[in-house]
Order: structure tokens, then C-alpha cells, then sequence
């Protein structure tokens, strides 16, 4: 069979492409879903990908899914793509969370407080059942609504504040960091912290949230409050002076209440870990909490031993739309790479091969003194002055060619038969430095 | 402000581009001296100056102005948006109308080395005048230029900002239309 | 390409990426940090690449894109297709024709020219994750040059298997000072690097990295003077082409162990098969 060089990769594309597009639609008899449908009756998974995809637009979200046909990581990656090439306006006012039109809120520390326990559309205590009637067409529902409460909502760490009993958060005297502006880097403080939490993704925070839990730096959590609903938002234009709302979003805060022992400047008080998400994403929130909470564990001067509390691991791993592109990146052609270690191992198993030739032989002559040492080492150990020798690598084997290296002598300036005797004297081989100091 | 602000880039988007590859080349290969682009500079400022501004100098990058090019300031605020800094040790880029003493700079940490500042720095002909010799990457053999309008111990401080790599001020120097670049990593001695 | 910028990217973001990468070519080697954009490709997929493209990228420039050596792979037709809409320059698949040249895992075979630049698409910028995963603690090896924790992993190689083991993505020291990865290149392809008359930029978009090497500039892999670095390759001749100088991929034929080895580089290999170059199977095909 005469090979031919793969060619027709455009073609490929067009037509995965169009094949992509088909299988989107599908059955062409079923009826083509509508953006409001969406937003409407997927309303979490919205919720989830305006989210991870950093972008409060609902119908964008929408659209995005069903682009993705409801692969919600695809879907937030699609939002993300496109936030990138949108101009800034203005930047907003911080949202305030005590002036939220509440639609839920509950507390686990409080039997009663003021502002009252809301528990809103939620699934806490739905039966797990499959709902047959919803197969059907269902028909419309109505739930009773209790007249608007004006009433006051304090936030509950808030209430604890009052007796001193919770950490006060200041308010950074700077403006806050953007990592989609300006790469992370380390130490990250706190502000930047929370948006990667809040662009992070869900299932790897709950995960990480639970690890908590289940003792991996542990920091004994109380849901001290969850609320969810509409803050607005205001922008501060600097030819006016005073702040205008510019419209409302839907949001979901968490505040966890943790234990603190206390130190020597700082009397014995709670401490907090911080969620907040958009649209109505209590799991999320709440898992965001415990992150936040664990990551703080050097400030406030705990151990640091788990995953969670690992600011690094934490926040260069929670990023879906990142972690998908370098997982799937694996199915891209690696041939060359791959073609590379073919060769290695092939070369590698030769040297073995031809070693334990030698070792034959040398058996052979040594047959008469069994008492001595045999080894199963297949290539000289770096005691032996085998060493030295130039090995296998210049030879012209079956499996390998050798090119020329470095051009010129070899070597970067070490030589590795000095690193072996510089490794005997120097008790911490990681200490041995700088290549660039050692050169001839 | 009373005389109308001078046009900056009459295409910006393939202005900047231009004037990038240009310092990008020069800086690539120090010493070699390029044409800018077309920009029409504010007063004071020559042509590749303002082109230089233009395409590397935003709201993001905080910038040093030489009190002596003050009247160039409306122009710079208006089409680069850059916040002002009067610390010229802390500044990441400084535009300079002589060649300011290079240890009064930000020279970088060994961690981060690229947070050095950038000297935009006009003199007076990148043709003729004083020669100096470079060598170092960027260069396949030493590489002899001519600058008019540097300092006199220009070599000597040029030595202590060189001894600092990884870390030492960039500069790029203009004159009229024409720029060129001196990266820290190249040495520099009299010709 | 209507509703977008000229390459993509916004005025402001090209500003910001021009601006890393003159700090790059100032430092040749150091990773410079850098405000990554999301793009509309994935991350792994050419992200910092296609950055740092669309930052140099003008409108008189011909772009040729490899992937795997092939300009017909079809990752590379889909960075091609990008710039193609988004930018609309001209593209080529002659290697002499490109005035740059965006790369993911090769350098041609044919010597790149003083002005050219290739922008070489990084998944992992930092060499030494493997011994260190902590950037925080790479980031201070390098500010103190500190490559001990390199060195003896390349020793414990040639203690165990008497060579090193690394085949692609070979450490390099760059201008005598940075370790650094010259991105997941065979290591056959190292040498290229070496006094290289073509400027070389690295974009790392998920890393948020961009580095560089500035034409001729001192890259050396990494070794030691009594076990030299020596790159491999396939012990055969070019099917095609009959190249004996250029890499080769293996490409399996049949399923009772046929092979051949046909070079990676496809522009290479056809201009030499057009130049009147002919290989092995070339001639076999002829005679049937």
C-alpha cells in the first residue's frame, strides 16, 4: 500500500462542523427549543453557567446552551469566549447584599431573627420522587405569595458583629485585583481569592468544600446565613458625582461562622468564610464558602496541611473552561512527541539488551566464583568508573540514530562526572546551583 | 488648553502595529534603527516618541513625563489615557527628554525582573554622533552604532545597569522619525 | 471579520501582550507573566500562541501554521482558518515564504531567516514543574538560578539508564542564565534553537506565560561534558523524499508490522520530492 500524506483537513472540519450542527437539532419533527424556554425552565443551569462563565446576561447564557446542547462547561466557555471582547464601561459601585429583595433566606445559627426565616423556590425538602405529571404537559402553577415584607433583613454575621463576637471585614483601602486582567499571582489576597472561587467551578469546589468536612483542614462551619435574590447595581459616573442604578441582578451569598481560638492580639471570635454567585446557586455559594474559609487558614494562623487550604492548588485548579482545554488537549496529535519516545525506549531496551549480553558473557567467565555479588542492574551504577565512559549514545544501533547535540564540545558546563563527586560531598543534592556559574 | 490637540495615529490599528514591530525588532536586534510610523507628536516630542506612546502606553501602564516635556501632557492624557506618576523610581515607562541617571530607576526584582522600567528617551540623531559598541544576544557579532544626545558617562551607567541582569532598565531611544532599542541584556562599551 | 477587531484581539489587549513581549526579548528565557485573555479556541490548544500571533501580526505578513510539522493537521488548518478570517493576511505552507511562522511541537526543517519570527505554542512553560510543582517555589529557583533540583534529575537518568531519558520538551539554558522549555519539540529539534537568525516567541495561554529568545542568542540543552547532549531520530532515510537529515514520523501501513518513516516537516519533504527527490517507497510505488 503506497502511503499518502493526510491531507483535507479544512474539508474534515467543514464537515464535522455540519454534522455537529444536525445532530444539535436533531429529530427535525421535535419542536426547535426557544432562548425564553431556557431561561425559563433551565433557569439553574443558567444560573451555573453565567456563573463559571463570568457574565450576568440571561439570555446570552441561553443561547450558549443551547449551542452547547446543555453541556454547561462548553456553554460557560462560550460566554467567557465572547465576555473577552467586550468594552468596559464603567466599573460598578460594590453590590450591597443588606439591601437585597430577598427571595430566600435562611439562617442555621438563629432559630428566629428579625426579617424572619424565607425559604423561598427551594429543594430542601422535596421528596426525591420522580414527578411523573411533569412528562406531561403540566399545568400552570401558582404559588401563594405572602404580601412583600418591608421589614428590616439584617444580615446575621452582621447581628454577631454587633457584640463584637465576628471578625469585621474592612473594605480594602484599594481597588479590588481582576485576574482576568492581570495574571494570578502569588501571594493572592483575598479579593482575588474570591473571584476565582466565584468563576470557579462548582463540582471542584463542592469536593473541596466536603474534603473540609470530612477533616482535610477542617474549620468547624455554621451556616450563618444564605440569601438569594435581586441587589441592584450602580455605577458612579465621574461627571455627575452620585451614584445611578443601572439596573438589578440575581445573586446568592453565603457567609459561613467558623470557630477561632483567638491570639495574642485578637480576643476569641468568630471568623468567616465568604460565597457569593450569580443568579441562585446555593450549592456553589455555600462550598465557596468553606474554600474561602479554608484558604485563610495561614492568615489566621492554623495549620496548613490540606488541599483546600493550599491557596495555589486551590486557585490555579478551579477553573473549568482551563482545566477542560489542557485535559481534552490530549486529543490533539502528539505523534511527534510520541515518535520521540518510540525511539528513546527503543534505544533504551537496546542498551539493556546489549548490557545483559555482557553480563552473560562475563558470568560465563566468572562461573567458578559464586560467591560473588550478582547484581540484576542492567546499566552501571554511579559508584562504578563505568561511568566515565562514553556510552551507548554515539553508536549507530538498529533503532536509533544519533544527531549531533550541542554544537561544538559538549556541555553546559558541568561535568557529570565532577556532579557525582560534588554529589558525594554536598549532603542536599536539591542545593547543588546555578549551571551557568560553573563554567569552565 | 487653547491650540487644538495634534491627530495621534491616523490609522491606530495598523500604526501601532507597525511601531510594535518596530521597537520589537529593535529591541530583537539592539541597536538597529528602524522608522516608527506615522504619528503626529504633541510639542516637544519627536515623531517616534509620540508613535512609541502611542502603541505601548494605556490607562493600565502608569507613566513618567520629563517636567521639561510638560507640554506634551494634554496630548499624552488624551490619546494614551495613561495615569501620571511623578516617582520616576517607580514608574514601569518614562519619557524622557535627555536620558535621565539610570540608578534613579526601577531595575526589577530577581523574581521579577520584567517589572523594570522602559525609558523612552529622545536624542538628538541615531546616525551620527558618539559610537559605542554593543555586543550580546540579538547580535551575531558585535555591532557598532552612532548616537547623538546621550550623557557623557552614558557608557559607565550603562556598565552598573547591565551588571544588574536579569534585572536593569530597557530603553528605547528616539530621534525625528527613526527609534531604536538598548535591552539590559546588551553590552555596551565605547567604539 | 465583522463585529471584531483586526486579529481578534482589542487594541488595549495587543498593548498589553506587545508590552510582555519586550519585556521577554529583553530577558531572554524569563517567563514574563502576562493578563491572558480568554480566546475562542481552548486552553492547550494554541491559546498563548494565537496571542502572541495576533499581537505581532500585521497586515503584510504571511502566516504559515504547523502543527506536528504538518500544515495539514487539523489543528493548525483551524489556527490558520482563524487568522485567515479574523485578520485577513495571507497565509502559505512554504516554510521560506512565512514572515511568521506559528508552530505547535516543531521548527522546520529548512533554516528560518533574520526576518522571520515563529511563535511556538506552549502547554507548560515552567521546566522544572516536574521536580517542583509550586510556581512559588520555581519562581524563586530562577530568580536565584538555582537548577540543582534539574541537574540531578538529568544524574539520576544517567544513573539508571545510563543516557538521559528526556526525548521532547529537553530543558535548555538560554543566554547562559534561564532554564527554560523550548515547548514540547522533539529534541532533535534543539539545535535549531541554538544562534537561531530568527526571532523566537513563546506564548503559554492557559499558564498566562509569554517568553522569548532573541535572534542569535546562546541556547544550549542541557548536559554534562562527559555525557554530551545527543538528539535521536529514526534510523532510516525519508520514504518520500529520501531525506536522511530531517525528522521522521513513523507511519504504520498494515497490521503484520509494515512501516515507514516519511518526514514530519511536509513542506520539507515536498519541496524536495518536487526539487526531483525521491525515496524508497517513492521508487517501489513507481515500479508498480
Amino acid at each position: 500500500m503506497a502511503y499518502v500524506a493526510v491531507k483535507g483537513g479544512e474539508r474534515a472540519i467543514n464537515n464535522a462542523h455540519a454534522w455537529l450542527a444536525e445532530t444539535r437539532r436533531g429529530d427535525a419533527s421535535v419542536p426547535d427549543m426557544t432562548l425564553p424556554q431556557i431561561e425559563n425552565q433551565l433557569a439553574r443551569a443558567v444560573d451555573r453557567v453565567m456563573g463559571e462563565g463570568s457574565l450576568y446576561d440571561r439570555e446570552l447564557a441561553a443561547l450558549a446552551i443551547k449551542q452547547a446542547q446543555g453541556d454547561l462547561i462548553e456553554a460557560a466557555f462560550l460566554l467567557r469566549a465572547y465576555r473577552t471582547t467586550l468594552p468596559r464601561f464603567a466599573h460598578s459601585q460594590p453590590i450591597d447584599t443588606a439591601r437585597m429583595q430577598v427571595e430566600r433566606r435562611i439562617s442555621a445559627i438563629f432559630k428566629d431573627l428579625p426579617g424572619g426565616q424565607v425559604l423561598g423556590p427551594t429543594y430542601d425538602y422535596t421528596h426525591r420522587l420522580l414527578d411523573f405529571e411533569l412528562a406531561e404537559a403540566p399545568e400552570e402553577v401558582m404559588a401563594a405569595m405572602a404580601a412583600p415584607d418591608h421589614a428590616a433583613m439584617p444580615r446575621v454575621p452582621d447581628i454577631l458583629g454587633e457584640e463584637g463576637l465576628i471578625e469585621t471585614n474592612r473594605d480594602a483601602d484599594r481597588e479590588p485585583g481582576d485576574l482576568t486582567r492581570e495574571p494570578l499571582t502569588f501571594p493572592a489576597d483575598r479579593d482575588v481569592r474570591l473571584q476565582a472561587l466565584a468563576r470557579g467551578d462548582e463540582g471542584f469546589l463542592l469536593a473541596l468544600g466536603y474534603s473540609t468536612q470530612r477533616g482535610y483542614g477542617g474549620s468547624h462551619p455554621f451556616a450563618g446565613e444564605i440569601r438569594m435574590g435581586a441587589v441592584s447595581i450602580e455605577i458612579e459616573p465621574a461627571e455627575l458625582g452620585f451614584a445611578i442604578d443601572i439596573g438589578d441582578l440575581v445573586v446568592t451569598e453565603c457567609q459561613m461562622v467558623n470557630q477561632f481560638k483567638g491570639s495574642k492580639t485578637v480576643p476569641p471570635q468568630f471568623t468567616r468564610g465568604y460565597g457569593l454567585v450569580f443568579g441562585f446557586s446555593e450549592r456553589k455559594a455555600m462550598s465557596m464558602a468553606l474554600v474561602d474559609r479554608a484558604m485563610r487558614a495561614a492568615e489566621l494562623g492554623e495549620d496548613t496541611t490540606a488541599p483546600a487550604q493550599n491557596i495555589e492548588f486551590v486557585l490555579y485548579h478551579s477553573d473549568n473552561i482551563e482545566a477542560t482545554g489542557f485535559v481534552e488537549h490530549l486529543k490533539l496529535p502528539h505523534y511527534v512527541d510520541f515518535q520521540s519516545e518510540l525511539q528513546n525506549i527503543r534505544r533504551m531496551r537496546e542498551e539493556v539488551a546489549r548490557t545483559a549480553e555482557q553480563a552473560a558473557v562475563t558470568d560465563s567467565v566468572k562461573v567458578a566464583d559464586q560467591s560473588a555479588e550478582t547484581t540484576t542492574d542492567t546499566v552501571p551504577s554511579p559508584s562504578l568508573p563505568g561511568l566515565t565512559r562514553q556510552p551507548a549514545l554515539q553508536r549507530q544501533g538498529a533503532g536509533c540514530r544519533v544527531e549531533p547535540g550541542n554544537d561544538g564540545e559538549g556541555g553546559v558546563g558541568h561535568s557529570f562526572g565532577r556532579l557525582v563527586s560534588d554529589l558525594a560531598n554536598v549532603p542536599d543534592p536539591a542545593k547543588i546551583t546555578d549551571p551557568t556559574g560553573g563554567g569552565e | 488648553m487653547n491650540t487644538p490637540l495634534s491627530a495621534g495615529f491616523a490609522d491606530p490599528v495598523t500604526d501601532s502595529q507597525h511601531c510594535f514591530r518596530a521597537v520589537l525588532e529593535a529591541m530583537s536586534r539592539p541597536g538597529t534603527a528602524l522608522r516608527a510610523g506615522a504619528a503626529h507628536p504633541p510639542p516637544g516630542l519627536s515623531r517616534a516618541a509620540a508613535a512609541v506612546l502611542l502603541s505601548l502606553v494605556d490607562h493600565e501602564t502608569q507613566l513618567w513625563l520629563d517636567p521639561a516635556g510638560e507640554a506634551a501632557w494634554d496630548w499624552i492624557a488624551f490619546h494614551c489615557g495613561a495615569p501620571r506618576t511623578a516617582d520616576l523610581a517607580g514608574a514601569p515607562f518614562a519619557m524622557a527628554l535627555r536620558l535621565p541617571n539610570l540608578s534613579g530607576l526601577n531595575p526589577g526584582t530577581h523574581e521579577m525582573p520584567e517589572t523594570s522600567t522602559t525609558v523612552i528617551a529622545e536624542v538628538a540623531s541615531l546616525s551620527a554622533g558618539h559610537r559605542y559598541r554593543l555586543s550580546g544576544p540579538g547580535l551575531r557579532v558585535p555591532k557598532v552604532i552612532a548616537v547623538d544626545g546621550l550623557p557623557d558617562d552614558f557608557v559607565e551607567s550603562w556598565r552598573r545597569n547591565h551588571a544588574l541582569y536579569p534585572c536593569g532598565v530597557d530603553l528605547i531611544l528616539c530621534a525625528g522619525d527613526m527609534l531604536t532599542a538598548l535591552p539590559r541584556s546588551v553590552a555596551i562599551e565605547e567604539a | 471579520m465583522k463585529g471584531y477587531n483586526f486579529a481578534y484581539l482589542d487594541e488595549q489587549t495587543k498593548r498589553m501582550i506587545r508590552r510582555a513581549l519586550l519585556k521577554a526579548v529583553a530577558i531572554p528565557g524569563h517567563q514574563v507573566p502576562f493578563g491572558s485573555r480568554e480566546m475562542p479556541l481552548p486552553y492547550g490548544w494554541g491559546t498563548g500562541g494565537i496571542q502572541v500571533t495576533a499581537a505581532v501580526l500585521g497586515a503584510s505578513d504571511v502566516l504559515k501554521v504547523i502543527d506536528q510539522g504538518a500544515d495539514d493537521t487539523t489543528n493548525a488548518v483551524s489556527i490558520r482558518r482563524f487568522f485567515a478570517r479574523t485578520a485577513g493576511v495571507r497565509t502559505t505552507t512554504v516554510t521560506t515564504e512565512a514572515t511568521v511562522i506559528q508552530t505547535r511541537h516543531r521548527i522546520p526543517e529548512t533554516q528560518l531567516r533574520e526576518n522571520q519570527i515563529i511563535v511556538y505554542q506552549v502547554p507548560q512553560p515552567e521546566p522544572l514543574y516536574r521536580l517542583e510543582p509550586s510556581r512559588i517555589e520555581t519562581r524563586r529557583m530562577h530568580a536565584l538560578s538555582d537548577y540543582g533540583l534539574m541537574h540531578v534529575k538529568l544524574y539520576e537518568d544517567i544513573a539508571r539508564y545510563g543516557q538521559i531519558s528526556i526525548s521532547y520538551d529537553y530543558p535548555v539554558l538560554v543566554n547562559q542564565r534561564y532554564l527554560m522549555s523550548p515547548s514540547p519539540i522533539p529534541a532533535f529539534d534543539n539545535p535549531k534553537m541554538h544562534m537561531m537568525p530568527a526571532l523566537q516567541l513563546f506564548g503559554a495561554g492557559r499558564e498566562k506565560r509569554i517568553y522569548a529568545i532573541p535572534p542569535w542568542t546562546e541556547v544550549r540543552s542541557l548536559d554534562f561534558e562527559d555525557h554530551p547532549f545527543r538528539a535521536i531520530n529514526a534510523p532510516h532515510p525519508c520514504g518520500l523524499c529520501g531525506a536522511t537529515d530531517s525528522y521522521l514520523d513513523e507511519v504504520i501501513t498494515d497490521d503484520r508490522g509494515g512501516r515507514m518513516f516519511v518526514c514530519s516537516d511536509t513542506d520539507h519533504c515536498s519541496e524536495r520530492q518536487v526539487a526531483g527527490h525521491v525515496g524508497a517507497d517513492g521508487w517501489r510505488e513507481a515500479a508498480q
